[in-house]
């Protein structure tokens, strides 16, 4: 629960007080009652304690400026705070965490002058329920409450502009329309079970449906044949199984043939800030996991800096711990480049949601033996479809086509050795 | 149509019932010959007779234990508590025998218990208590409050007809200062059915008894200042309308839980858990609570207006709740 700051009323007379000094940075904890900011006033000057014990998370009037009596100074967030900046931790958003995000002070002290844009805007159970329904960004309203907050009113007056600019932009027909709910309830016919989603499943059907919404979904298609690798595998298996302790997969060459592919196309590596492109300089790939409960993404940090046999081992003890339920949160997040393995049941190739936010992924199918055609001769070949979908907002065809190509290439003319 | 008093429906709602039933009757204090404290049975006695209108000695727990009797050998008492302060006389009565019987044993209890409750007219500690809390906490039984005459009337014939004991809180400040059309036909306002009272979209006040007309006047108030307020008039506390306070709850997203009543344990706690429980997702703010703080109502004037909630009060909580 957040407690307001407020400029005191320092004897009858008195309209407005000016802000000296916050004894108190941004994020520093606060005792009820301890000394919080020093005012100044046409009585008085004062010393003001702190309404109640929690952490100064908003600064809204700075220092030296001067604002009504009862103007919102700052914000003191309870000690129930606590669990909230956790549960933002958890998110796998590479944004920094909220309250750093605000620390800039406010030029003035109005609420409509809050920061759109701000990583974790404070919102409702109603609003976050309206934002789901309708697929909105809330980083991309404007909140007119309190502190910024955004309101009931707030969302749906951003909904309603963004769908009125829809129709203009979009007559290319593919798109699903923007403003259908996404848990809508629906009458059935005959009899039902009901299950209610788990909070996994939720989380996914979200983050899912977020990203339709949120990238530029493209897909594209190559053939590779992997002669190199599964001869490489069933000439060094044992060896390998016999010296590391665990079995050769496929899974390693992946990752290793994607960071040499990222390095020469290093926007399949970035992200969507609003309208700025971030390269990110880690290579983090994440593995998708399908569990019982369902999918997870461990991730191998920092794979651009190991070998072949440090992936290998990272990908094993990963799938080990996610099999086990031993992943901790920071094992399934910063990833910036995801690989999933649709072929694990024999499929031929799928055609992967982008895990924002991230801008590519990749998806693998089955390795299987197929007939091509090698010096106008049918030769049998392992063969294996990668799919990589990623986001035509920032990468084009070519660009997606030139990554695949090299990715191709790395894997068809191996070279690193895997023992 | 007549315009009639909160406190004329009520009498002319046991009236119509008296004569409609012959198995009505009437016990309490000075409810005969006095015509009762506040007048609500004058002229009862002159019509109905001894046997009908009885006055009795001054003893709570007599007159809920001989309700309960005769209603139990199929009569239907209506008990007079000369103010619902002395109501914890018959407390035993109630609790233990009149909500648990039917519970226990099968046969119905089909009896009114009613009188003067609230503050505001400078009665004192004894002599202004909201205690319908303690018998919302008492299944077995219902609790109803009306807030206008229309209702007053309605609600009083519909607690006479209904099967189960019926406590029915008379707010003694609208006694004579409501007046509504009623009309002269035999008509009830079902039990368990809240009304809205105002019609919003920004903030749902939901309320019961005096407050009604508290948060309507607060509403009219904030209308000027573009803010749109429901109103929703819980009349009847046990079993309480959940539809309706969530449909109000959904529609606004934003609510205030007003009573007269003091704060903890008090109805709006009971709602707050109910709105948490069931339209969570549908809030858009802090359920905010107005009551009256956790004391004694005072008798002197000056505390006594501080202590009750009052339209200033509820317009600057709803103002507030509109800024967040």
């Amino acid at each position: 629960m957040a407690t307001k700051v407020i400029m005191p009323q320092m004897g009858e007379s008195i309209a407005e007080g000016t802000v000296v000094k916050w004894l108190k940075k941004l994020g520093e904890h606060v005792e009820r009652d301890e000394p919080l900011l020093e005012i100044s006033t046409d009585k008085v000057d004062a010393e003001i304690p702190s309404p109640a014990s929690g952490t100064l998370t908003e600064i809204v009037v700075s220092e030296n400026q001067t604002v009504e009596v009862n103007a919102v100074l700052g914000w003191i967030d309870g000690e129930g705070a606590g669990t909230a900046a956790g549960t933002a931790k958890a998110e796998p958003a590479a944004a920094p965490p909220a309250i750093p995000a605000k620390a800039a002070p406010a030029p003035a002290p109005t609420a409509s002058d809050a920061p759109v844009g701000t990583t974790h805007p404070r919102s409702s159970p109603v609003v976050q329920k309206l934002a789901a329904e309708h697929g909105v960004d809330l980083t991309k309203v404007r909140g007119t409450g309190e502190g910024g907050r955004i309101s009931k009113k707030d969302i749906l007056d951003y909904v309603a502009q963004t769908q009125a600019s829809v129709p203009a932009t979009s007559t290319s027909g593919a798109a699903p329309p923007p403003a259908a709910p996404a848990l809508a309830k629906i009458a059935f016919a005959g009899p039902t079970q009901v299950v209610p989603m788990t909070p996994i499943r939720r989380q996914i059907a979200e983050h899912m449906l977020a990203s339709r919404r949120a990238a530029a979904h493209v897909t594209t298609v190559f053939e590779v044949e992997m002669t190199r690798v599964v001869e490489l595998m069933a000439r060094q298996g044992e060896e390998f199984e016999r010296r590391h302790g665990f079995k050769l997969s496929y899974t390693p060459f992946f990752i290793r043939a994607v960071v040499e592919a990222i390095r020469d196309f290093p926007i399949i590596n970035s992200s969507v800030e609003v309208t700025n492109i971030v390269y990110r300089r880690d290579i983090n790939i994440g593995v998708a996991v399908a569990m019982e409960t369902g999918l997870i993404v461990p991730v191998i940090k920092n794979a651009s800096e190991k070998n072949f046999l440090e992936v290998a081992r990272a990908v094993k003890d990963l799938a080990e711990r996610a099999r086990t339920k031993h992943l901790s949160v920071e094992d399934v997040q910063g990833g910036t480049f995801t690989i999933t393995n649709p072929g694990i049941f024999g499929g031929l190739l799928g055609t992967p949601i982008i895990n924002q936010p991230q801008v590519a992924i990749l998806g693998v199918g089955a390795i299987e033996k197929r007939p091509v055609v090698r010096d106008d001769a049918i030769a049998i070949r392992p063969m294996v479809y990668l799919v990589l979908s990623f986001d035509h907002r920032i990468i084009d065809g070519a660009v997606a086509d030139q990554f695949m190509s090299r990715l191709k290439s790395v894997l068809e003319n191996w070279a690193e050795p895997v023992l | 149509m007549a315009v009639l008093t909160y406190l004329e429906a009520i009498r002319q709602g046991i009236w119509e019932e008296m004569e409609r039933d012959p198995s009505v009757f009437l016990l309490g204090e000075d409810i005969g010959t006095y015509g009762g404290a506040f007048k609500v049975t004058a002229g009862m006695l002159e019509k109905f007779g001894e046997a009908r209108v009885i006055d009795t000695p001054i003893s709570e727990s007599a007159i809920v234990g001989a309700a309960v009797g005769a209603a139990l050998m199929g009569l239907r008492p209506v008990a007079e508590m000369q103010f619902m302060d002395f109501i914890s006389c018959g407390f035993d009565q109630i609790v233990n025998m009149a909500a648990k019987i039917h519970y226990r044993w099968g046969p119905s209890v089909p009896m009114v218990i009613r009188g003067p409750s609230g503050a505001g007219v400078h009665g004192g500690p004894f002599h202004s208590q909201s205690n319908e809390m303690w018998f919302v906490h008492t299944p077995g039984v219902k609790v109803v409050v009306p807030a206008t005459a229309y209702d007053a009337k309605g609600l009083i014939k519909a607690s006479i007809r209904d099967d189960n004991p019926v406590i029915f809180y008379e707010h003694k400040f609208l006694y004579r200062r409501i007046k509504d059309e009623v009309p002269a036909d035999d008509y009830v306002v079902p039990l368990g059915k809240a009304a809205v009272r105002r019609e919003g979209r920004d903030i749902a006040i939901i309320t019961y008894g005096a407050m009604v007309w508290t948060a309507l006047e607060a509403a009219s108030e904030l209308e000027k200042e573009g803010l749109s307020l429901e109103v929703v008039d819980l009349r009847t506390l046990l079993p309480y309308d959940e539809e309706s306070v969530l449909a109000s709850v959904r529609k606004c997203s934003k609510v205030v839980l007003l009573h007269e009543d003091t704060r903890t344990g008090g109805m709006a706690g009971e709602l707050a858990a109910l709105i948490a429980e069931k339209a969570f997702e549908d809030l858009d703010g802090p359920i905010v609570r107005v009551t009256a703080p956790d004391t004694p109502v005072p008798f002197s004037p000056p505390l006594e207006e501080y202590f009750l909630p009052n339209a200033q009060k509820v317009i600057e909580a709803a103002r507030s709740l509109a800024a967040y």
